[in-house]
């Protein structure tokens, strides 16, 4: 392929792939993003190859190896096509019979489909799983369509028609009014106005001006941007030479955490097509304008994230913040006028310029517009990706896409917001999800993690979590955020060690304000809301903590115990094989015990327990002290 | 060293880029490499030490032949990714962040790889291991140890 040089190339090259494409063929479409690939799905390509190698049928049946579908707990699947069949949780032995029945005699393997966990009722065709029928997918819709190593499959997808658009027929002022029509607000966290951000990049007169995506998704607990570039790298790429046309920005940067190395690969592979093509580097599709990009892996530092830490690490310093103003707007990297935003900020730019503004202004609420993307974990059926529209329930999020909360257990609280935002109680299940009602809850939306939490987490446990994570990865610049943080987990600690004193949570409140009242940057501003949202929706826990000396949620390893009801024992040497630290002792058909002293409180005795016979448990304070005390006492009079 | 900095500018920015090279060829930064560094970016050594020190992903002291990496993101915590650290150092009878006495792990902990849906999840040596529980840990390691 040469470089396109004109609007017009670009159409004409685009049908003649389309003619190639032959779009009614059989093929497979392999989910291989980091969690298929984790799960198996290189191999499942493998036994494929083999297979269709072994019966001639390469060139009847296509092999396609895309990103992530989001339904991450399903992996590794493949949905074949043109019937749209979806096939879940596979293993290699299972591809011989997929190609006899299903691509040969067009039958479905209902044992292989997904089932209900409600009805067990079987449901073949992918659309109208339940997981994906309540979704909106408009920035992850050509994750399945598409091999992200692969431009021209970005091009069938009208992929660059965007810029060749905005290239042709719109000035950089009025790309810039399209994307403020629109009401896009940045993805990463702030929630800030991004037509607004570009335009005052945009007005500033220092030269040269750069762009940044910011790619350092650093919350734990969210990986939507991960998915994006390792799945549809081009789409983020023509959104940021969009932004730097409107901009009038020469050079971009994508900075990119190392713990992605997938993302890196494609994205890599992505940029040097693009300057092949013609996308990218000197006379853009002929035009006059030049843009270049490129790639800058992090380190490790979670405070990378944070833009003005961003920029220094980008200049090869250490990733410091520094104060606001002046904005990264009026003075960034190196000084220069630079527009900083997020993965999924950039990718619904050419979605934006494509289908217009008042189009996309009709996706969402009031003040929220568009799609967002949820990485929707912990304690849930469904766990995986899901794209909804703005002002979604958390209801539908949680029961209807989904699916419910794990092994029949209570809902307790979802966490949004990674480290800075906070946990959202089970009774506010009707709150719509956008940017404002978030941040009413006191928490806020972030780049869009959500940890559901059943009755077994410890909400004591989850603040301490946060701010563990915080206090390692403050970056000691300011006082309150390096000292204050160290001190509120030392008391989370204490408390959930049973050590807790009356007193502590008004000190925990008090540092609190201070920290969030005397940091410079987002992350020591907001490091203490996930100690305050828990507070304040869940006070009585704390107080157990700490009066009682006992863990509701039987979470807190130091407030708990476990043991063998000796009525319920059969002896079957199922928990004392399987003890990693030989702390069960017990011969077969005789009652097993726990040694106290040795265990180290793993949980796997009470994993191994037939559900059938149940005789280990775990016990919080008073029956705790009750049977540490049983032991003692035989131990002191055998 | 002279063969990796010809592939760098003297341009400050090129000083991350550097190390993460560095590390891949050597597994570590030897402390030796840091003055070459130092003259081609025209920067003081010490800048450099302060540069390396901060971020998480540099070690100045060789590391083991197998890396295993614990994932500590919330997903994985609330699914018990701390109890599949604590059996790993048992196990393996280090502290994370630590190498074996005999050079064969080094243990680690890391905040989140972003495969929320599958965790617990451990990475030894690039490769993910998904829904890991702490039966499973013997096992996992025992592939490693011979090796």
């Amino acid at each position: 392929m040469k470089r396109i040089t004109h609007p017009e190339q670009l159409i004409t090259w685009k049908n003649r792939l389309l003619e190639r494409h032959a779009p009614g063929k059989k093929t497979v479409v392999i989910s291989s993003g980091t969690c298929g690939q984790a799960s198996g799905s290189l191999q499942i390509i493998e036994a494929f190859k083999k297979e269709l190698e072994k019966r001639n049928l390469k060139d009847e049946i296509n092999l396609k190896m895309t990103g992530c579908h989001g339904f991450c707990e399903m992996e590794p699947n493949v949905l074949i096509l043109p019937n749209g069949v979806f096939y879940k949780n596979l293993k290699t032995e299972d591809v011989p019979q997929i190609i006899e029945e299903t691509l040969l005699n067009g039958k479905v393997i209902s044992s292989l489909c997904y089932a209900s966990p409600k009805s067990d009722e079987i449901i073949s065709d992918c659309e109208a799983i339940p997981f994906y029928q309540k979704q909106k997918r408009l920035l992850t819709a050509d994750n399945v369509r598409l091999d992200p190593t692969s431009i021209d499959d970005y091009i069938i997808c009208n992929g660059y028609q965007a810029l060749a658009k905005v290239f042709f027929n719109m000035t950089g002022e009025e790309v810039v009014e399209e994307i403020k029509k629109s009401g896009l607000r940045g993805r990463g966290g702030g929630g800030f106005l991004t037509g607004l951000k570009w335009e005052l990049c945009r007005k500033e007169d220092g030269e040269p001006k750069y762009i940044i995506c910011n790619a350092d998704e650093g919350d734990p607990g969210a990986y939507m941007d991960r998915s994006l570039l390792e799945g549809n790298p081009h789409s983020v790429l023509e959104g940021m030479i969009i932004g730097a046309y409107a901009i009038g920005a020469a050079e971009g940067y994508i900075y990119v955490r190392m713990e992605y190395p997938l993302a890196v690969k494609h994205v890599t592979r992505a940029l040097a097509e693009a300057r092949t093509y013609g996308f990218l580097g000197k006379a853009i599709l002929g035009s006059e304008f030049e843009f270049d990009i490129h790639i800058v892996q992090g380190a490790g530092a979670f405070v990378s994230g944070e833009e003005t830490s961003l920029m220094a690490s980008i200049e090869g310093r250490r990733a410091f913040p520094r104060q606001r103003p002046p904005f990264p707007a009026q003075s960034g990297l190196w000084g220069k006028p630079t527009n900083i935003n997020n993965v999924e900020t950039w990718a619904n730019v050419p979605l934006i310029i494509n289908k217009g503004a008042d189009w996309y202004a009709g996706i969402g609420t009031k003040k929220s517009k568009g799609t967002k993307i949820f990485s929707l974990v912990g304690k849930i059926n469904n766990t995986g990706l899901v794209e909804v529209p703005m002002g979604i329930t958390l209801r539908e999020i949680i029961y209807d896409i989904g699916g419910g909360i794990k092994d029949g257990k209570k809902f307790k609280a979802v966490q949004t917001g990674g480290p800075s935002g906070g946990c959202i109680p089970a009774d506010q299940i009707d709150l719509p999800i956008d940017y404002d009602s978030l941040t009413k809850a006191g928490s806020i939306m972030g780049s869009g993690g959500m940890i559901v939490m059943d009755e077994d987490t410890c909400m004591v446990d989850i603040a301490r979590y946060f701010l563990e994570f915080t206090q390692e990865e403050s970056c000691g610049k300011c006082v309150p955020c390096r000292v204050g943080t160290r001190q509120m987990v030392d008391i989370l600690t204490r408390i959930c060690r049973g050590e807790g004193k009356e007193d502590d949570i008004g000190k925990l409140e008090e540092l609190a304000r201070t920290v969030k009242a005397a940091s410079l940057c987002g992350l020591g501003q907001t490091a203490p809301n996930p100690v305050l949202t828990t507070i304040r929706y869940f006070r009585d826990e704390y107080e157990v903590h700490i009066k009682e000396k006992s863990c509701p949620a039987l979470a807190c390893k130091d407030l708990i115990v476990y043991d063998i009801d000796p009525k319920k024992c059969v002896g079957c040497l199922l928990c004392k094989k399987s003890c990693p630290a030989e702390a069960i002792s017990g011969e077969r058909k005789k009652v097993h015990i726990i040694d106290q002293e040795k265990c180290t409180k793993c949980g796997t005795c009470l994993d191994v327990c037939p559900p059938k016979i149940r005789a280990v448990s775990k016990y919080t304070g008073k029956k705790m002290d009750k049977i540490l005390k049983k032991r003692q006492a035989k131990r002191d009079n055998p | 060293m002279k063969k990796i900095l010809k592939d760098f500018s003297r341009n400050q920015k090129e000083v991350v880029p550097i190390l993460h090279r560095v590390q891949t060829e050597y597994g570590y930064i030897p402390p030796e490499s840091l003055p070459e560094i130092a003259e081609h970016l025209k920067i003081s050594e010490s800048e450099i030490y302060g540069i390396l020190t901060f971020y998480k992903a540099f070690s100045l002291v060789p590391r083991g032949k197998n890396i295993v990496t614990v994932c500590m993101g919330t997903a994985c915590h609330v699914r018990g990714g701390p109890q599949i650290l604590d059996e790993m150092e048992r196990d393996l009878e280090i502290k994370s962040g630590r190498t074996t006495a005999d050079g064969n792990f080094t243990l680690e902990s890391v905040n989140c790889l972003g495969c929320c849906a599958i965790g617990p999840v451990v990475v030894v040596n690039g490769k993910y291991y998904s829904h890991i529980s702490v039966q499973k840990v013997g096992k996992l390691l025992k592939e490693y140890k011979s090796t």
